[in-house]
């Protein structure tokens, strides 16, 4: 079993702030993390490995320093990971992002599963899962909160729903995003972190992908930022305090008075 | 303070005080309440390879030696000191079979120990030997190729819990303390069992019981060392382990410590943040004083083993006397800053207090240490003056 599993470093955005003027992160003097979503992916990605035997590598796209993330994913179990890094790729959109694993994963000769997490907490989208599954011509599946089971190639998993979950089986390989109910990540281990220190990490570049540079960063990106911003905490409103059975009773006859009524089954 | 700590040291330090944060903090209250043993904790610290620290590389250790265990047991016991002893106490069972074990022993039980698959402890008191240790009366009786053991072991740290136990007993009665041998004794080895759990004061997350043996059939082949050297192995080991203890009393003081700063620049009173009193301030300023004086003895003790001093004696005694007595005070002093919620339960520091009087006690009581500490004084004087002192009728 070949696993791949693609992490993003964000920063760890319990103390974000938004420069104004630019409409970006301020990244200075923010600690980078591995997208915690991503933490559940590489977990899942060493049971799988315990369970069926073979590998897991790790892959990011991001700047230099994103090897960091890179060498705490072997710390946590991973065999290797690889660097996707290139001037080429700075200011990539989902789609572009997408493409750009697609061909990194394409590289390392593909996988019997791709691995990673619902979302990232920095931009929240979800989108380069399904992108990355759509650029290999593969399946994918979000939201996962188990994998029942792979047998002869078809692996069976529980899509966490927002009430309850589906049950669905798909063709390997495949692409899964996992949610955090999937597994407890364990944590490192010292040999894993001695192994990280050591670990050789390659750097593939625009050209070793072979990626259509018309597709890869600001050039394939047909999403731009108009503008980010706090939005203001809502103000005024009204508030009713006291038992829920006159709390209930006094809003009702609020909305009534303005003209509101609710109708009942 | 800079102890110019190597990558890997550092590594092992940050890894103890991850687990003690997110493994630890979270159930350390419930666990001095119930004094349910910690396995949980224990699995974690086999699965980060901790228990790997001071075990030769070739039995699946990573060939550290006490200063990384110390380091653990310091970073583990700011934290909880009660789950830190389930892992400082397997160390003390561990070290007489890298010391002493052929490599047959070492082959067969260090690397299980290296993984954290099991859980070793020491067995040397008995009810009516405890500062006198050479009193001791269980015995292990030659028969055929086996020793067979009688006799009570009192107040075993890890105790039902370990699946080997090092214990000393007596192979040949009539030779008293030079007829004691070490004897690794397995768990399930038929007339071993277990005596009731005991109920402390503090360190309460760890199991402490009695060993009794009862016609407890233990094969020759478990003899460390040679029959006679029973008590030399013992009082090697805990030349070796003490620091351990010392590192223990250490971090239960910082832990302490850092609670009380807290606390004070929290906590208002006379509208001001009680930390801008002066009588608040001189004692944090001697609490942190003690703490790092501790700190440096007990890593000089620790290095000083591991570089293979051959008399490490007294400045094992020194660190364990010197911690230890600072952990109950800078603890005394952290429930005193905290006032009327220092003495409650909510909070941490009346725990870290009732931790660390047992510092004081186990392991060689304090008086012990410091009877350890002048005969060797005296020993080294008789021997002659050390060069470049002034002999005293000059």
């Amino acid at each position: 079993m070949k696993v791949i599993v693609c992490i993003k470093q964000v920063p760890d955005t319990t103390n974000v702030r938004i420069n104004p003027e630019t409409n970006t992160l301020v990244r200075e003097g923010v600690q980078s993390i591995i997208n915690p979503f991503d933490v559940y992916a590489i977990e899942e990605a060493v049971r799988l490995r315990e369970k069926h035997g073979g590998t897991v590598t790790v892959i990011t796209m991001g700047p230099p320093q994103a090897v960091e993330a890179l060498r705490e994913a072997i710390s946590l179990g991973a065999d290797d990971a690889c660097l996707v890094s290139d001037r080429a790729f700075a200011g990539a959109d989902t789609l572009a992002t997408a493409y750009a694993l697609a061909c990194a994963v394409k590289k390392l000769g593909g996988a019997d599963i791709i691995l990673m997490g619902r979302q990232a907490i920095d931009g929240d989208t979800g989108q380069v899962g399904p992108g990355v599954a759509e650029n290999l011509g593969i399946s994918h599946v979000t939201d996962i909160r188990k994998i029942e089971e792979i047998v002869d190639g078809r692996i069976v998993v529980e899509r966490l729903m927002e009430e309850g979950y589906a049950r669905l089986a798909a063709r390997l390989p495949v692409v899964l995003t996992v949610v955090k109910e999937i597994n407890i990540p364990r944590l490192p281990s010292l040999k894993g972190k001695m192994a990280a220190k050591k670990a050789e990490i390659p750097v593939l570049k625009a050209a070793d992908i072979g990626a259509d540079t018309e597709r890869l960063g600001l050039n394939g990106s047909p999403t731009q930022v108009m503008k980010i911003f706090t939005p203001p905490k809502p103000s005024g409103g009204k508030r009713f305090t006291g038992e829920p059975a006159e709390t209930v009773g006094a809003l009702l006859a609020e909305l009534a008075a303005a003209g509101i009524t609710i109708r009942k089954k | 303070m800079n102890y110019f700590l190597t990558e890997d040291q550092k590594m092992i330090k940050d890894l103890a005080a991850q687990i003690a944060r997110e493994k630890l903090l979270p159930i350390r209250a419930e666990l001095d309440e119930t004094g349910e043993f910690p396995w949980d904790v224990v699995q974690t610290l086999a699965k980060s390879d901790l228990f790997r620290v001071f075990v030769p590389t070739e039995y699946d250790g990573l060939g550290g030696g006490m200063f990384e265990m110390c380091l653990v047991v310091e970073e583990l016991s700011k934290v909880c000191s009660g789950i830190a002893l389930s892992y400082a106490a397997s160390g003390l069972g561990t070290i007489p079979i890298i010391l002493f074990g052929s490599d047959e022993q070492k082959k067969k039980y260090l690397p299980r120990l290296a993984a954290g698959e099991i859980l070793a402890a020491f067995g040397l008191t008995e009810a009516g030997a405890g500062s006198d240790a050479a009193s001791i009366k269980t015995t292990a009786k030659p028969d055929g190729d086996s020793y067979v053991l009688n006799g009570t072991k009192q107040w075993i740290t890890n105790g039902g819990e370990a699946s080997i136990y090092t214990v000393v007993a007596l192979t040949d009665p009539a030779r008293g303390v030079r007829g004691s041998s070490t004897i690794l004794v397995e768990k399930d080895h038929p007339g071993f069992t277990f005596g009731k759990k005991e109920n402390k004061m503090g360190i309460r997350a760890s199991a402490t019981r009695e060993l009794v043996f009862q016609d407890c059939r233990v094969p020759k082949s478990n003899l460390l060392a040679k029959e006679g050297m029973g008590f030399l192995v013992a009082m090697k080991t805990l030349d070796q382990s003490r620091p351990g203890v010392a590192s223990q009393a250490l971090g239960i003081a910082q832990g302490a410590l850092d609670y009380a700063i807290a606390y004070s620049r929290e906590r208002k009173q006379f509208g001001k943040p009680i930390s801008s009193f002066q009588g608040v301030q001189f004692m944090m300023a001697d609490m942190a004083t003690q703490v790092e004086a501790a700190r440096a003895l007990c890593y000089a003790a620790a290095r000083s083993i591991d570089a293979g001093e051959k008399d490490v004696s007294r400045l094992s005694a020194m660190a364990k006397v010197f911690a230890s007595d600072t952990a109950m005070k800078v603890t005394t002093d952290a429930v005193q800053i905290c006032g009327g919620y220092g003495y409650m339960k909510e909070y941490p520091v009346e725990k870290m207090m009732r931790d660390a009087k047992i510092t004081q006690i186990y392991e060689g009581t304090n008086q012990i240490q410091r009877e350890v500490i002048a005969l060797g004084l005296i020993k080294e004087s008789v021997r002659g003056p050390a060069r470049g002192s002034i002999p005293a009728k000059a």
